[in-house]
């Protein structure tokens, strides 16, 4: 029923203005104050497993966002013809199809990067975050607010998982993107010159779930509103 | 005027600003406070936590000193200036002026670092918290630059430090909250972070490593190993060490685990003074013997032969693995920690047994960590709440079964 008055109330409204200030929310609440990641503590396994690279994290995070994108839209349109009993399979089946055509366009076009990534791709399917959004909001919302969902939810994990690779390239292995930022540790350059050393540490995946956790340290501090009450 | 009126009068003036607690705790920590209860109601006892703290850093400093002397004794073996000492504890190539003197000047920078940055973070989030500064780190500080090779660079040490205080202690809470013991958390940082500085048969002796780049430059021919025995065994090598050295603690090692003696005198003291439980000392020398009779049994019944590339380790006669290893400094110093060991006196014999037995496994079956006493008493300290509450229930259980069968 909620879905029919969503829907009712969507066809009442329709001057609302696409990037009107609630729809904008939708994009930018999941980026800080409701990020699926620090917030609602989802998705956590592949931002531990595959952040110790910048550039893993950066593919990652378009994948999800294409995934969790066209996906919430596709669950939004069909969400009126699908039985209810059998939604989860449907979702299932929507999210890898996506996969899949990700998958296949990494593994044509960056064939090594695919193997970095390795069953963190294919696991996208199992990723809280996408099958928490189709059953939250694209089965009870329009197409175009299903969309901006996505890809705000999408964009928060991916900021998170930016976040955490960006400090774990470089402080375990001393470079950005594959680039060498802190200078050469074989040749003695830039920083390496004074002593400096890789942080081994920073490329197993507990230092993820550290720096995750600081994320989280820093964020809370900074509102208190999100701490949870005792 | 005297220093502690000076000190007085400082924290009278900054009495409810943000850095009272930092001027108080160097009060408190120096002098008696000036106002303490006179009358009424209250219990007296000598043992705040600041004089638990320094009955522990007591029992610590023969370690310490033993410490010193032996990294200039390893220093100079190594580079063959001196022979091998053979007449016992007191022998006199052991304790020279040189020897001290080359430990001293690497170990107390490694003593003034782990204070400086432990104490730094301390008052930091004391003054941020606006709460009173913890004593919590005077043991650890101690800890600390025992249980990490001679040549670790300071900086490593105090980013390790600052990791270790912060992630392993302030973020639950501080003092008497955490659930890791912190001086474990900083070893197992820097293990993790910089390998090649903590494991290895070069890091254990102070130059090793230099002079190695110079062997590999070719600029000086005569090798040098400061392999330990753990190692030795690992790669199934020859081992030459005497039983009596290891007792005495004339091996390569982390600064303050190789003298078994003192530890043990240490263990001593912190039993005697009820600091220490005793039953988690023993019960974790009871795991790891039982381990080492394992696999002990192993090897007797031939299922592991010589070509096995554990049948190093675990040929080991099962007491020998006592004095090799920091079995027997993790067991006193670090399995004891009041705040991360089980608390109930049947959970402290589970816990210890743990210990103990997982250390001697991880030691046999991962050659890449050959220590791994450090491991097993960190993942035993995340199971000792689960321990006491088992121990707990146990106790409520049958408590419940007795008082049906009365009222029945």
């Amino acid at each position: 029923m909620a879905e029919v008055a969503e829907q009712e109330k969507v066809v009442k409204t329709p001057s609302e203005p696409l990037f009107s200030k609630k729809n904008r929310k939708l994009i930018t609440d999941p980026l800080t104050d409701n990020n699926p990641i620090t917030i609602q503590v989802l998705g956590i396994c592949s931002a531990l497993a595959i952040t110790a690279e910048l550039k893993a994290s950066i593919v990652m995070t378009i994948a999800v966002i294409f995934v969790l994108g066209i996906g919430n839209v596709v669950i939004s349109l069909m969400r009126n013809i699908i039985p209810s009993k059998i939604r989860i399979i449907v979702q299932l089946i929507v999210v890898a199809t996506l996969v899949i055509i990700v998958d296949l366009v990494l593994k044509t076009f960056a064939y090594e990067l695919s193997k970095t990534l390795s069953v963190f791709i294919g696991l996208i399917i199992t990723n809280c975050i996408i099958m928490g959004r189709f059953e939250a909001f694209a089965l009870a919302n329009g197409p175009w607010k299903s969309f901006l969902d996505g890809i705000g939810n999408a964009a928060g994990y991916g900021a998170i998982l930016i976040i955490v690779g960006f400090f774990r390239e470089l402080l375990g292995t001393g470079t950005l993107l594959g680039i060498p930022v802190l200078g050469d540790p074989v040749d003695k350059t830039g920083l390496y010159a004074f002593g400096y050393e890789n942080n081994g540490f920073m490329l197993y995946p507990p230092m993820a779930l550290v720096v995750v956790g600081l994320i989280i340290w820093v964020q809370r501090s900074k509102n208190p509103a999100l701490v949870e009450e005792e | 005027m005297g220093l502690k009126q000076n000190l007085h009068n400082l924290k009278e003036k900054y009495k409810g600003t943000k850095m009272a607690p930092a001027f108080n705790a160097i009060h408190t920590f120096l002098y008696l406070p000036n106002e303490t209860t006179h009358n009424g109601t209250h219990i007296k006892a000598a043992d705040d936590l600041k004089r638990t703290m320094n009955i522990v850093i007591m029992s610590l400093v023969p370690c310490l000193v033993f410490g010193m002397f032996n990294a200039g004794y390893q220093h100079y073996l190594a580079t063959g200036e001196i022979e091998r000492v053979t007449s016992g504890f007191f022998s006199g190539g052991f304790w020279t002026v040189d020897n001290f003197m080359v430990g001293f000047w690497k170990i107390i920078p490694l003593v003034i670092v782990s204070y400086g940055v432990g104490l730094a973070v301390e008052f930091i989030f004391a003054v941020i918290k606006g709460h009173e500064v913890e004593e919590g780190y005077l043991v650890t500080g101690m800890l600390v630059p025992l249980i990490v090779p001679v040549d670790i660079p300071l900086w490593m040490l105090a980013v390790a430090v600052i990791f270790g205080v912060v992630i392993g202690k302030e973020v639950f809470g501080g003092t008497g909250m955490n659930i890791l013991n912190p001086a474990l958390t900083i070893r197992a940082f820097l293990f993790f972070a910089y390998p090649t500085w903590m494991s290895g048969d070069k890091v254990w002796v102070h130059g090793a490593v230099e002079r190695n780049n110079e062997i590999i430059a070719g600029s000086n021919l005569d090798a040098i190993s400061g392999e330990t025995i753990l190692g030795s065994y690992a790669q199934n090598n020859e081992v030459m060490y005497s039983l009596s050295d290891m007792f005495l603690g004339f091996i390569p090692g982390s600064i303050g685990e190789t003298s078994k003696l003192l530890i043990i005198l240490g263990a001593l003291f912190l039993i005697f003074t009820k600091i220490g439980s005793w039953r988690i000392i023993v019960s974790t020398l009871i795991g790891a013997l039982a381990m080492g009779l394992i696999f002990n049994g192993v090897v007797d019944a031939g299922w592991i032969t010589e070509g096995s590339k554990f049948y190093g380790l675990m040929s080991v006669e099962f007491w020998q693995h006592l004095f090799i290893g920091s079995i027997l400094f993790g067991a006193v110093f670090m399995a004891t920690d009041p705040v991360t060991a089980a608390q109930t006196n049947k959970g402290k014999w589970i816990y210890g047994f743990l210990i103990g037995f997982i250390s001697i496994a991880i030691r046999v079956f991962n050659p890449a960590y050959p220590e791994g006493v450090f491991l097993a008493i960190l993942l035993m300290n995340v199971f000792a709440p689960t321990i006491d509450h088992y121990v707990v229930q146990g106790n409520v259980k049958r408590r419940m079964k007795r008082l049906k069968a009365k009222t029945a």
